[in-house]
């Protein structure tokens, strides 16, 4: 019962809540979407923050996306054991990097006075659910080795079953308890993600990659090169 | 030919007083709300010094404004790909205290403290973290300090000049300052808006005001960065950016900006200029030496047909090129070229202009006499503040511009002494003027704009007829709701 609760129910309502909020707060209030960065307050330390959490936690998403998009490709690589090696070894390292990036995020958060003026209490929550995440993470890999070969024949087919609507609790049930916590607080963060600072993950600008420098705006003709 | 108008600005130095009442003007209008405390959109700075944020003008440490490479322009701050891959962290972005931490007092001390031995005093603490805190620095902190080792000597356009200069400069019988009162300079090549990711600054169109839209601002900060004036601030409590907006509000229906209203000494000038929007990036690929002569040569002369005709075709009206016809901005930085655009080597083509100032007489003292230097050629060339110093900051170190100018100034000061109070010897006053390339009849409108002019002498404002433009876009009735900031929900910090 509760199994299905937390792997069929909760998946289903964290995306609803996710996209819909995520539409809800662009529409009535585009104000709120920034960074809300505090780098202007405080840099160093958000430096070391900073820089390897987005970059180890990019790696490790698009890790996640390539085991669930193409399992059997992961399994074909697996299959020499050096190549495993390889990959299980850097998912451990920037395991540890996002997760050095985010305790360093926590002593700024919670010392510095004046990034203490600019915190929320959802930036708080955040960051717990955040580490929650990072460090069932991280034990994991530690814990129950090859994950990359084991994540392909079950988390894989478990969200296929999701995304195609006949979700089957077969593949989750079985697992360590830690892995089911890593997965019911992934769906937590997707629930929470309109409500955080997170947001600011659909404001990123790509768009400017293609832009012209310039930009002139007129009253009635709508734009001008 | 692409004519654009553009609201510009003249600054004339020689007149600021330095009582900073347009900054108060700024500050009441605009930034005195939460996280805008240290904002000065307006800010009068002592020249030498190293002015606010400190040592804004040195791009080796802020990467502001374009460099060229090659031949084409590059925000020093990073390519398009090099900006989105450092969001994470901008290693070139000016920290609060390259400003000042705001702070207030504790007030309510001196009335609550409990009875003791001693009296209570009032604490400074933060506006940031509301903590008690030392006071290093804050607005105008080095304001009239243009001896000091700490601020003057550190200004980086004495770089400029020799050892021996400087040390000619710091002499105590020699020193000398004058103010800067800096605004946005709604530049025609903006270097906020060049790196802004989201694509939320842009320039109107109509009148060439730079804009944050507040909606669109997702806080990524590389205005701060890319803006090689220190332009655009960071609001930290709300998490986007914001800037000088030329009091557009006011402009709109008449009214000069609040700066320009308030500023005692009315050093302040605005008009329309008409310009040539294809040669913006021609001119300000410029090489250094020519950038004050392109970036005039853009200007384009309201009264002649073929602009006019041009202009129209543009859209623009009849009510506004008729101003650009009265704009003094116009005859002072094209009829006259007497005013200069500040540090033009960042390349933006800043559209606020100066005046450079006159200073005193170089001077010593010999057997306890004060001796006006008898060993320079020419006034220009005793004046105190150098004119390498001068050409560094309004001429991108081109001299013979700076020359130019003081030389034409001189002329007319000398030549109406000589309507006033006579002649005072060498060479007829006429003659002088001729040499600076002035004629009688100018240096008279010179003299006329620059001492007593009146209010609409200064203040050539346009009109918008912003209400006809609004009506083709909404119903009147529709927009009566939406005026203002066209913000629908307080503008708070998201959670
Ligand atoms: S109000 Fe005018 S005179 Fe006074 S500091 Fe500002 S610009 Fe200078």
């Amino acid at each position: 019962m509760v199994d299905f609760l937390v792997f069929v129910i909760l998946p289903y309502l964290a995306l609803v809540v996710a996209i819909g909020g995520t539409i809800w707060r662009y529409a009535s209030n585009q104000f709120t979407f920034s960074s809300v960065s505090s780098q202007f307050l405080e840099g160093r330390k958000l430096f070391w923050g900073s820089v390897p959490w987005h970059y180890g936690i990019i790696a490790i998403l698009i890790g996640h996306g390539i085991g669930i998009v193409f399992p059997s490709a992961i399994k074909a690589f697996n299959g020499v054991p050096v190549r495993l090696y390889i990959l299980e070894g850097t998912g451990l390292a920037l395991g540890l990097l996002v997760l050095a990036g985010l305790v360093f995020f926590l002593v700024r958060r919670g010392t510095d006075p004046r990034v203490r003026a600019v915190t929320s209490r959802m930036d708080l929550v955040l960051l717990i659910v955040l580490l929650l995440q990072v460090v069932t993470g991280v034990t994991i890999a530690i814990l129950y080795r090859w994950g990359s070969a084991w994540f392909a024949s079950t988390a894989a087919p478990y969200f296929w079953s999701l995304a195609t609507l006949s979700p089957d609790l077969a593949y989750m049930t079985t697992l360590p308890l830690l892995v089911k916590i890593h997965a019911v607080n992934a769906f937590v963060l997707v629930g929470l993600f309109p409500f955080t600072r997170l947001v600011h993950m659909v404001a990123i600008p790509f768009a400017y990659l293609w832009r012209p420098y310039q930009v002139v705006m007129w009253q009635r003709r709508t734009q001008r090169q | 030919m692409d004519v654009r108008a553009q609201l510009s600005t003249v600054f004339h130095l020689d007149k600021c007083i330095g009582c900073h009442t347009c900054s108060i003007a700024c500050k009441n209008l605009w930034t005195s709300r939460e996280g805008t405390e240290y904002m000065w959109w307006n800010n009068v700075e002592t020249k030498p010094g190293t002015g606010y944020p400190t040592l804004w003008e040195d791009q080796e440490k802020y990467h502001g404004g374009w460099e060229l490479k090659g031949k084409n322009l590059k925000p020093r701050v990073g390519r398009r790909l090099g900006i989105l891959t450092s969001m994470f962290y901008n290693p070139y972005l000016p920290s609060m205290d390259d400003y000042y931490e705001p702070f207030t007092y504790r007030y309510d001390h001196l009335f609550n403290a409990a009875p003791g031995d001693d009296q209570p005093t009032a604490r400074p603490v933060s506006m940031v973290s509301g903590q008690y805190m030392d006071i290093e620095a804050g607005p105008n902190w080095d304001d009239d300090m243009s001896g000091s080792s700490v601020y003057a000597r550190n200004d980086i356009n004495l770089n400029s000049l020799s050892d021996q200069e400087r040390e000619w400069l710091f002499r105590i019988e020699q020193m000398v300052f004058f103010y800067v009162p800096r605004i946005c300079n709604h530049c025609l090549n903006p270097g906020c808006l060049g790196v802004c990711p989201s694509g939320a600054i842009y320039k109107r169109g109509e009148d060439g005001i730079v804009l944050i839209s507040q909606e669109k601002c997702r806080g990524w900060r590389f205005c701060v960065s890319g803006c090689p004036y220190k332009k655009a601030y960071y609001n930290w409590k709300t998490g986007k950016s914001e800037k000088c907006i030329l009091c557009y509000p006011r402009v709109e229906t008449g009214q000069a900006p609040g700066c320009f209203h308030s500023c005692a000494g009315r050093i302040r000038y605005i008009g329309v200029l008409l310009y040539d929007a294809d040669r913006i990036e021609e001119v300000a690929t410029a090489p250094e030496a020519d950038l004050v002569a392109a970036q005039r040569s853009l200007i384009l002369d309201p009264k002649d047909p073929a602009v006019i005709a041009a202009a129209k075709q543009n859209g623009i009206t009849e009510e506004w090129i008729a101003a650009a016809q009265r704009s003094p901005i116009y005859r002072f930085v094209k009829e006259w070229e007497l005013a200069l655009p500040l540090h033009p080597e960042f390349r933006t083509l800043p559209m606020l202009f100066y005046v450079p100032p006159l200073s005193p007489m170089t001077a010593s003292m010999k057997d306890g006499k004060y001796d006006l230097a008898a060993e320079f050629e020419d006034c220009v060339q005793a004046s105190r503040a150098p004119v390498k110093y001068l050409a560094s900051l309004f001429a991108a170190g081109n001299e013979a511009t700076i020359r130019n100018v003081l030389g034409k100034l001189w002329a007319i000061r000398n030549y109406h002494r000589a309507i006033t109070v006579g002649s005072n010897g060498s060479a007829p006053a006429e003659e002088i003027l001729g040499k600076a390339g002035c004629t009688a009849e100018q240096a008279r409108q010179i003299a006329r704009l620059i001492s007593i002019p009146r209010f609409e002498d200064r203040f050539v404002l346009p009109p918008y007829r912003r209400e006809q433009a609004v009506q083709e876009v909404v119903e009147p009735l529709k927009h009566r709701g939406q005026t203002g900031f066209g913000l629908t929900a307080p503008p708070r910090r998201g959670p």
